[in-house]
């Protein structure tokens, strides 16, 4: 498998703040990404760095091979929509479709044409008296007719309904199928996306603490529920993820069960529960050692 | 499609399913990748997956240039595997329900009658 971006030792730091901290990971050629972590853990500030920018602090970035610093031949391959873009003071949509194939050699005017339908979106309109959702329209519109060889969405429909929203899962699945190519999609909403995922890179106060294959991941977590007695003789000294207790029962979320140990479980009157992608992710971002402290 | 198992896990059996009650017929071609993808809202990676599970297992097979195709006899050896597995996967946790609220073998067994004929 062909990897188009490679990071190495990556460290990004503001004044006092580590944004990305001595992150490394690689991001493999025509797979849907899922770039995913809380407000703040350094999601944009990792796409921009790999989209050129920003300048990292140390570390090494490779993007189709090369370092996408002011670097022409990496950004026309590279679509990046993002949650705050701003147009030029009186533009209207129409404008953006007309400009975007300068930029974009894959650019499908007809693709366009279709979405903005879909989207039902107000060509004429000044984007400055558009909706939030209207103008997140139009960078979706925009990141998908593009069909860059590298695409990234970060956080790309704010004020978009569910509507909206289910339409751009349903056409960026359809047409990533006929045209394969390479998506970053950065997002809080893990449920809405995470089939559509092939891997999942979760960072956490700018750390990469999850990169794996979003099939693996799920179902590597249960959550185990019953008397207490019975859930602590179950759970021994595996790595509890997470753990509730109310009177006398007790619910522990635990990484990895054979189907022996889930009969197991069963047999001795547990109750198992799966652990959805966003909930893991939750276990995974939110356990600080104080809630370990409170439970012992 | 729930969280608890692997997305091309589920789509396989749900192909299974539509292979044993004979929605989809022996030797007629099954949806694309991509179709399915779009259907179940999944990656086609995982569709892959799930495909080639019964690829290999001799349920679907694929002809070159065509599609993929319901093999022949693939109605019977689905039926005889989910029969296999059926007293694990339904009778066992029937049962240990049904001690749990003080119900016998032989009610449980007179209340399956019951509700046949009901």
């Amino acid at each position: 498998m062909t990897n188009i971006i490679e990071v190495s030792g990556l460290t990004k730091r503001f004044s006092g703040v580590t944004a990305v901290d001595d992150a490394t990971f690689s991001v493999g050629e025509n797979k849907i990404y899922g770039l995913l972590g809380r407000n703040g853990a350094g999601k944009t500030t990792l796409m921009q760095l790999l989209t050129g920018q920003d300048f990292a602090t140390k570390g090494e970035i490779s993007v189709f091979g090369q370092s996408p610093v002011e670097n022409a031949s990496v950004l026309q391959h590279i679509s990046f929509i993002k949650e705050s873009q701003r147009y030029p003071e009186d533009f209207r949509a129409k404008h953006v479709f007309r400009s975007a194939p300068w930029f974009f050699s894959n650019w499908d005017a007809d693709f366009a044409e279709q979405l903005i339908a879909d989207f039902r979106l107000p060509l004429n309109r000044r984007i400055k008296k558009m909706s939030r959702g209207q103008v997140s329209a139009i960078g979706v519109i925009v990141g998908l007719a593009s069909r860059a060889p590298l695409t990234f969405f970060d956080e790309p429909y704010l004020g978009l309904d569910a509507v909206a929203r289910q339409t751009f899962y349903d056409r960026l699945l359809a047409d990533y199928a006929e045209h394969p190519r390479t998506v970053v999609l950065s997002t809080h909403l893990i449920d809405e996306v995470s089939n559509l995922l092939e891997h999942v890179l979760v960072i956490d106060e700018g750390r990469i603490i999850i990169d794996e294959d979003a099939e693996t991941l799920r179902g590597s977590a249960t959550t185990v529920v019953g008397t207490r007695p019975a859930v602590d003789a179950f759970v021994g000294a595996r790595e509890v993820l997470h753990r509730d207790a109310i009177g006398g029962l007790a619910s522990v979320t635990i990484t990895g069960l054979s189907a022996q140990e889930r009969k197991d479980a069963t047999a001795a009157g547990l109750e198992l529960a799966p652990v959805s992608l966003q909930q893991l992710i939750v276990r995974r971002t939110n356990t600080s050692e104080k809630e370990f402290e409170a439970i012992a | 499609m729930d969280e608890s198992r692997p997305i091309f896990a589920q789509l396989a059996e749900q192909i299974e399913n539509d292979i044993i009650i004979g929605v989809m017929a022996e030797e007629t071609q099954v949806p694309s990748i991509n179709e399915f993808a779009a259907f179940y809202r999944i990656n086609p990676a995982t569709a892959l997956k799930g495909v080639t599970m019964l690829v290999d297992e001799g349920a679907l097979y694929k002809k070159r240039g065509i599609g993929m195709f319901v093999a022949t006899g693939a109605q019977a050896r689905l039926t005889t595997k989910r029969r296999d597995n059926f007293s694990a996967e339904f009778v066992a946790p029937l049962l240990t329900e049904a001690a749990k609220l003080g119900i016998t073998p032989e009610q449980l067994a007179e209340m399956i009658r019951k509700a046949d004929t009901a």
